[in-house]
């Protein structure tokens, strides 16, 4: 082994792995970085519209601080404010790295990098590249961690499943247990020291999401359902504008709204832009959980969709065709190719879908949950974006918190008092998941694991998205614990193989997703208030004096149990969120 | 087609790399909007052939969905694409899905590309920086070469360039066209370039860019039309004058 005789696991190769195992290869210690994708088509690829950053290349008057008002004022309130001033800090210094690593930013006529509006933000402080910035700066650090790679620093377990976290009788993490999603074989692997990028569980929700198919949530579900403390898992963003699709919900970035575009349904036989009309301050840049909400009425409420249909405009026709296609080329792409239009020439049709989780594993500022040496990092963590996000601060929340968690792993290691021999508890681990494997092949029950997660998606998407009422969170309750009654008994795995066994390894996910399904409803259920992406028409207000506070859901074996804790609020108060007027 | 209301695939399948391969049938209900991926997952959910028998779902390697990642290349009636962007709609009846040929397969649709993650590491397909510590920005780079090297830097390693070439075959060491692109891409970069002999050394002996036998099949096979024949054609040159005059230039 080369290196300073350290070793660090990292679970995920999207952008807060591969910006943790970048950090952690750097500093001498080796890397073991497992990915159940080839890490460069981790679902980060998928990020569309930019990077904030206040680096205030107009001269406009942006600053760090107005970037961190923003996003917690974007958050309504509910995240720590201590990180996320961290972040913003940070931020400048990300992009003139990334810049550096030869990301293919868009350019101004000196050669600078150049920047866009975004939603919930008054100045132009959005770095990008293109119309697929996320998958530019994956190639970026994918780029950066192949050379350690090359140099033996890092070594890749591409196509391997995280299945749980081994856990001695201190909390103290001691490695993991992973299967090879080829051979299906079991191994534990020993590390004091793991860092979970697993990416949002947006497949809790069926199809109706724009995460990737492999985003199931099921590695952060696994370490909720063995100690891992999950915080604000009710908080799940809505998208406002995606394309419908059987297979997923394909994003419309919000930068078509930031580069001009307009949303609207025909009235009296014009075109009627109600975010315009309600909110004449950001307009059609409100965020995005104002935005759902609006088409949500305009839809439901008043019936206005059009033709009838749960869909509206987005329109970018009346900008200049040559401008659209140097700007939004690559999501303007996405629409012709999956819809069939040129918007263009077209008003393109949309609606909400699922998008982003706020919530995730519990972390400290430091990254490293209640479990000694088990960090998490990227959207599997709930640091960074409150109660809603902003546009383009999750490529900049992922590759920050990639870069806190690496060095604070490697510095835990070094603070190890003589760690002892965890080789039983690791064999014990192992030996638990390789019969839990051979169990799970005998199954021959009626119930079809995807037909099953199907029907748990539309649950979840009727009743746990934009607008939540508490009889039907309860019911949902009810319904999830039926819907794990029969996955529990009578679930079939329709493949024995122990080669390439794709259903065996999605109905293990399965159990998981299930339970952070659970976390998200009761969670949802328990805050009666509204705040941010969590709405209920019966609390249609925020309640600070009740609800200022991070949900903590921990498991235990009658579900999840919640308790709250103080939000740290020390540089901004509180003040109400609104989006008619100036802040 | 059975009836107006299903759809016809047939699927060449195989257990394993090492098992024969052979074809099934299935017959799935139609809808508007399906694409090559919703009729995989409409499989999975009712695992039952056009026989009426049970049998496995179909494995496939998918992420994305949107075609940003490059994972669900395959053969969709005989021509290499990826299988979220294919359209229902838009395909001939019966659609016919094969793996692709060029690549070892692992099981059904799921082939084994880690050669072209290899190939990266073999052309240094990245930026020496000199560490992520604080350094300011990056080199000034103009909108006009920024617009190049970005529509080469959009290639997601689908392989669907390799898959369509003639040159590529398990008899021959042809490094294929995207990594030759990729080398191009970090030549491009002002600090790319201060390493681009090592890159073009990688591509200058047997298996590199003279292997190219000008088919051009790459650039019709690509899902994101990245001029792959020019940068075959940038990286000849720069290889010529760094053979003719690169003593020179110590």
């Amino acid at each position: 082994m080369g290196g300073n005789g350290k070793k660090v696991i990292v679970v995920g190769g999207g952008l807060a792995g591969l910006s943790a195992a970048l950090k952690i290869a750097e500093s001498g210690a080796q890397v073991e970085l497992f990915s159940m994708v080839p890490v460069r088509r981790s679902h980060s690829v998928c990020a569309q519209g930019g990077i904030n950053a206040a680096t205030d290349p107009h001269g406009q008057g942006d600053s760090t601080w107005e970037h961190f008002d923003d996003t917690i004022y974007g958050g309504d309130f509910l995240a720590n404010q201590t990180p996320v001033k961290g972040m913003c800090e940070a931020a400048p210094a990300i992009i003139d790295l990334l810049d550096r690593m030869g990301v293919t930013f868009n350019r101004t006529s000196e050669g600078r990098l150049d920047v866009r509006a975004f939603g919930g933000a008054k100045f132009k402080r959005t770095a990008f590249a293109g119309a697929t910035t996320g998958q530019q700066l994956m190639y970026a650090l994918d780029e950066q961690v192949r050379r350690f790679e090359a140099q033996g620093l890092v070594t890749k377990y591409e196509f391997w499943e995280f299945l749980v976290p081994v856990i001695d009788d201190d909390r103290r993490c001691r490695g993991i247990v992973a299967m090879s999603l080829d051979g299906m074989d079991v191994r534990a692997f020993p590390a004091d020291a793991v860092i979970m990028a697993t990416g949002g569980p947006g497949l809790v929700y069926g199809t109706n999401t724009t995460n990737s198919f492999i985003n199931t949530g099921s590695a952060a579900g696994a370490c909720f359902r063995h100690g891992v403390d999950y915080a604000n898992g009710e908080f799940i963003q809505v998208h406002p504008t995606a394309i419908q699709g059987e297979d997923k919900r394909r994003l419309i970035s919000e930068s078509v709204r930031g580069e001009g575009g307009r949303v609207w349904v025909p009235k009296d036989g014009k075109p009627w832009y109600f975010l315009e009309e309600w909110y004449p301050a950001y307009g059609n840049l409100v965020p995005r959980d104002i935005a759902t909400r609006a088409i949500f009425k305009v839809v439901y409420e008043l019936d206005m969709g059009i033709e009838g249909r749960n869909v509206v405009y987005l329109d970018v026709s009346h900008l200049d065709p040559a401008y659209l296609t140097s700007k939004l080329g690559g999501v303007l792409e996405i629409y012709e190719k999956f819809v069939g239009d040129d918007p263009r020439k077209i008003p393109m049709q949309i609606f909400p879908a699922v998008h982003y989780s706020m919530g995730g594993l519990w972390v400290d500022f430091g990254q490293m949950t209640n479990v000694a040496g088990l960090f998490a990092a990227g959207e599997c963590d709930y640091q960074y974006h409150g109660a809603n996000r902003l546009g383009a601060n999750s490529l900049l929340s992922c590759i920050h918190a990639g870069f806190l968690a690496g060095p604070e792993a490697v510095k835990y290691l070094s603070g190890l008092q003589n760690p002892t021999d965890a080789v039983t508890l690791l064999q014990q681990a192992e030996k638990r998941e390789r019969d839990a494997n051979n169990e799970w092949l005998k199954k021959d029950g009626t119930e079809n694991p995807y037909a099953l997660w199907r029907e748990m998606g539309n649950l979840m998407t009727e009743n746990v998205t934009v607008i939540r009422e508490n009889p039907k969170l309860k019911l949902t309750d009810e319904k999830l614990l039926e819907i794990k009654e029969r996955y529990e008994n009578r679930v079939g795995v329709p493949d024995k193989a122990l080669w390439k066994n794709q259903p065996l390894v999605f109905t293990r996910q399965l159990e998981n997703m299930i339970a952070l399904a659970r976390v998200v409803t009761l969670g949802a259920l328990a805050r009666n208030e509204s705040r941010g992406a969590h709405y209920k028409p019966e609390f249609p207000d925020r309640d600070d004096a009740n609800f200022l506070k991070t949900t903590r859901a921990a498991h235990s074996p009658h579900g999840p149990v919640l308790t709250y804790e103080e939000v740290d609020i020390q540089f901004i108060p509180p003040r109400e969120r609104k989006y008619d007027v100036e802040k | 087609m059975a009836n107006e209301k299903s759809i016809i695939l047939k699927i060449q399948r195989q257990p394993g790399p090492d098992k024969a391969s052979f074809w099934e049938t299935f017959e799935i209900p139609y809808r508007k909007n399906m694409n090559v991926i919703s009729a995989l997952m409409e499989i999975q959910a009712n695992p039952v052939n056009a026989q009426n028998k049970r049998t496995t779902p179909v494995a496939w390697e998918c992420s994305c969905l949107e075609e940003v990642c490059g994972a669900c290349s395959m053969r969709i009636n005989g021509r290499t694409q990826q299988a979220c962007s294919a359209l229902i709609d838009e395909l001939e009846h019966p659609i016919v899905l094969q793996p692709m040929a060029k690549f070892p397969v692992v099981r059904d649709l799921h082939v084994d590309r880690s050669r072209m993650f290899e190939d990266l590491k073999r052309v240094r397909a990245w930026i020496d920086i000199d560490g992520t510590h604080a350094a300011g920005p990056g080199p000034l780079i103009s909108p006009h070469r920024q617009a190049l090297m970005y529509i080469l830097s959009r290639c997601m390693t689908c392989g669907c360039c390799l898959d369509a070439c003639p040159q590529v075959n398990s008899r021959s060491p042809f490094i294929g066209p995207s990594a030759i692109s990729q080398a191009r891409l970090f030549n491009m970069h002002p600090t790319g370039a201060m390493h681009k002999d090592l890159r073009l050394r990688a591509l200058m002996g047997p298996g590199g860019v003279t292997d190219c036998g000008n088919a051009q099949n790459c650039i019709h096979a690509c899902p994101k039309n990245i001029p792959l024949t020019d940068s075959i054609a940038d990286i000849c040159r720069q290889t010529t004058r760094l053979a003719l005059f690169g003593s020179l230039r110590k």
